[in-house]
């Protein structure tokens, strides 16, 4: 019935947990197209080349070489052409005022980085169901917090 | 300085296909949102015409029945949500039912093979998106919001906003305000 994939990015700079998450949307009954970047230089290249196809959601490990997170979400949220993408933070910490932070600064999502597998799938395939109703049914992505 | 803009957005898509509609010169009947009766027969290319001159919107002509019938039950519940002004005073199954002519196992075993969500979650979320809205653009507070919702306490809508998106209502207003400020 879903007639394309959702189109799925990442910026991680760990390989395990790259794999975790390219591994549990694999295993998720929506249909999911995952490309992942270890560092925010990487990322931002990609998407800034313009014959790129821009991603449903983007999840961003806050603490990356080169580029962090943040600095990710403050570039993507200057620019007009990006805002269409929610933007997950994906990190270990799960400090209030960095939360906060990030929300005010246009992330939709926060997800601290579950530690099993089973607990990720289930956070992974709940974002992704919101996300899609938000997609489908024209709801005001502005409005778009969620916090797992 | 900056202004803030709330949209009706019914008068609006109504507006964008009305638009297309007579610049193609059709004859039609606008029934309930999203649904277009024509008066008189209209060849495959003018119907062809229309979607592609729609797509500039984002909208298209919806064929495939069981999407529709999964369009009618979203907005059946959007209406359902957004102008309970009527006392639904029904519960949300049988509403959805009567109003379609459908059982309710078989509306919403559709919709979650549609959707990816149950018809319940969905009506959920609609009613924490419209609190939202009430929160950052209008001067209700949470408790008039809650009656204007048909919660039966504010403690109670609390409870589902916190669960549903994962923040309190009061700490999503105090972001968005900061966002505002920021921009």
């Amino acid at each position: 019935m879903q007639e394309k994939e959702i189109y799925i990015l990442l910026a991680d700079d760990d390989e395990d947990d790259r794999l975790f998450f390219t591994d549990a949307l694999d295993e998720l009954k929506i249909k999911t197209k995952v490309k992942t970047f270890n560092d925010g230089v990487a990322l931002m290249n990609y998407l800034n080349d313009k014959s790129n196809l821009l991603p449903s959601i983007l999840f961003l490990d806050l603490n990356m070489p080169k580029k962090s997170g943040v600095e990710c979400l403050s570039e993507i949220k200057k620019d007009d052409y990006f805002k269409d993408i929610a933007i997950a933070i994906y990190s270990t910490s799960a400090s209030e005022a960095d939360i906060e932070d990030t929300f005010v600064l246009g992330a939709n999502i926060y997800i601290k980085k579950p530690n099993d597998y089973k607990k990720l799938k289930k956070t992974l395939s709940n974002i992704v169901t919101i996300n899609w109703q938000y997609d489908t049914s024209n709801l005001n992505k502005d409005n778009f917090l969620l916090r797992l | 300085m900056k202004i803030f803009i709330t949209f009706d957005f019914t008068a609006l898509c109504n507006k964008v296909l009305e638009e297309k509609l007579c610049d193609l010169d059709i004859k039609y009947k606008m029934l309930s949102f999203g649904e277009v009766e024509f008066l008189e027969k209209i060849s495959k290319e003018k119907l062809t015409h229309l979607n592609n001159s729609l797509k500039e919107y984002s909208c298209s002509i919806i064929e495939n029945e069981k999407i529709i019938l999964v369009q009618k039950i979203k907005d059946t519940i959007i209406d359902m949500v957004y102008n309970n002004d009527n006392d639904i005073h029904v519960k949300s199954s049988v509403y959805l039912s009567e109003k379609l002519n459908q059982s309710y196992g078989y509306l919403s075993n559709l919709f979650s093979e549609v959707t990816f969500t149950s018809i319940e979650n969905y009506i959920i979320l609609h009613k924490i998106e419209y609190t939202k809205q009430l929160i950052t653009n209008s001067n209700l507070t949470l408790t008039e919001i809650a009656y204007k919702l048909n919660y039966s306490s504010v403690a109670h809508l609390s409870t589902q906003f916190k669960n549903t998106t994962g923040i309190t209502p009061s700490a999503f207003q105090r972001i968005i305000t900061k966002r505002r400020t920021l921009k």
